[in-house]
């Protein structure tokens, strides 16, 4: 007898944007027309890869990754990878990838023109530890103008990827820093059409992690889908 | 406006946002499309395909990665307590960035059967989550073979338009063993089956 599995709670409609957000124009041709066909969890949905320490290839300090000292604002990004009952999600891999303090991402297809820094490439990982903590130090990134509309520019962010305990619960997403004027003008940022969600994704200035002398400090803290409380029947 | 106290105590989730055109950055560290280790056990396939946008070209900047039980049906994750052999050293984990024309491949072991929320065992598939610009969410679809009879007892196939079904079968090659073809396509006739769980 198999023991029962335990599902993941769905998020309530309209928590991520929908495919189809006209205002991103490149959501157009890439958005699938017809709806999402909703299927049972089974061990497939529950089940996902489990990542160790042999998978990291990058650090957490993206400061160091040159011979010298990446240029621009050192920040200090801290937080907590939770569910939704607010239980620490342990040991999970976090990626995350930006561009440099002068807006220009470490990839042969940007070509905005803003200096590369040989520095710095932008990516990091880690796994979280018992707490569900994680912890990255980096370079504040800058905005960097795109052709989605006339004058149209990103607000800085630092893009996020999560694996959590199943594929249920993988997540990739942005993060954002507070009062940045560009948030009210970003359709990436605004396809998120909760107010609160959209909210959720801009970190918060922290004293508590600031480095005196050294890096500013940003919370971030990362909710994914929690646990059903009832079992789902699943057989053999 | 009122919640149930249950929704009340739960935080709030993370909404996704795009992965953007400059994603390798960050999950090259990652790129695998080689699942097969030495002595792993079952039919060994290449499963290759395209990725087309609503224009019918080629999607250039996708990523896809998969998920996979190993040839018994048994998933290497704690919670499958399934009495199954393992394949030590198969993680059932790849991801693949595509190419100028849009192509992905994976060498993988052909997955076994895993249970379903039925009587009924689920028909032997590959879990796939794509991620490109322009998706602010990803797309969740499977993989079935198309040469498996037990994908009409299939809880999911039997969920889906019979007339769509089809876009969830990797086929095999003619005149090239073990090779199955299985495209994404986002829009307009042929458009994938896309899955919400």
């Amino acid at each position: 007898m198999l023991p029962l599995l335990r599902g993941y709670r769905k998020p309530s409609a309209g928590l991520h944007p929908p495919h189809l957000c006209p205002d991103y124009k490149s959501s157009v041709k890439r958005a699938p027309t017809h709806a999402l066909v909703q299927i049972p969890q089974t061990l497939s949905e529950i089940t996902g890869p489990v990542f160790g320490p042999r998978h990291l290839k990058v650090g957490a300090d993206l400061t160091v990754q040159g011979k010298g000292e990446a240029l621009g604002q050192r920040i200090l990004l801290t937080g907590r990878v939770l569910d939704e009952d607010g239980r620490p999600v342990r040991n999970t891999l976090v990626e995350i990838w930006q561009a440099n303090a002068a807006g220009r991402y470490y990839h042969s297809v940007d070509q905005h023109d803003a200096p590369l820094d040989p520095n710095f490439v932008g990516n990091g990982q880690l796994l979280t530890d018992d707490e569900g903590r994680y912890q990255f130090k980096t370079i504040k990134p800058g905005a960097y103008p795109w052709r989605n509309h006339p004058n149209a520019w990103r607000p800085a962010h630092v893009h996020f990827s999560l694996f959590g305990p199943a594929i249920s619960t993988r997540l990739v997403t942005q993060m954002y820093f507070p009062g940045d004027p560009l948030l009210p003008y970003d359709p990436i940022f605004n396809g998120i059409r909760d107010e609160a969600a959209r909210q959720r994704l801009i970190a918060q200035f922290n004293w508590d992690t600031t480095v005196p002398e050294q890096a500013l400090g940003f919370t971030f803290d990362i909710v994914l889908r929690g646990r059903l409380e009832t079992p789902m029947e699943n057989r053999l | 406006m009122t919640a149930s106290p249950r929704t009340d105590a739960l935080l709030g989730l993370a909404a996704s946002q795009t992965v953007g055109p400059f994603f390798q950055i960050g999950f090259e560290g990652l790129y695998q499309n080689e699942l097969t280790v030495p002595g792993l056990k079952g039919r060994l396939v290449t499963i290759r395909g395209q990725v087309f946008d609503g224009d019918s070209l080629p999607v250039p900047d996708a990523v896809i990665e998969i998920w996979q039980a190993n040839s018994f049906g048994k998933y290497a994750h704690p919670e499958d307590q399934q009495d199954k052999p393992m394949d030590l050293g198969f993680t059932g984990f790849g991801r693949c960035p595509t190419d100028a024309e849009g192509r992905f491949k994976f060498r993988t072991v052909k997955p076994g059967p895993v249970p379903s929320s039925t009587e009924t065992p689920q028909a032997p598939h590959i879990n796939v989550s794509t991620f490109m610009r322009g998706l602010l969410d990803r797309l969740v679809t499977r993989i079935y073979f198309s040469d498996e009879d037990s994908n009409r007892t299939d809880e999911t196939l039997n969920l889906i338009d019979p007339a769509r079904r089809s876009t969830l079968l990797a086929r095999p090659v003619s005149g090239e063993s073990d090779v199955y073809v299985w495209n994404i396509v986002l829009q307009g006739h042929d458009e994938t089956v896309f899955l919400d769980f």
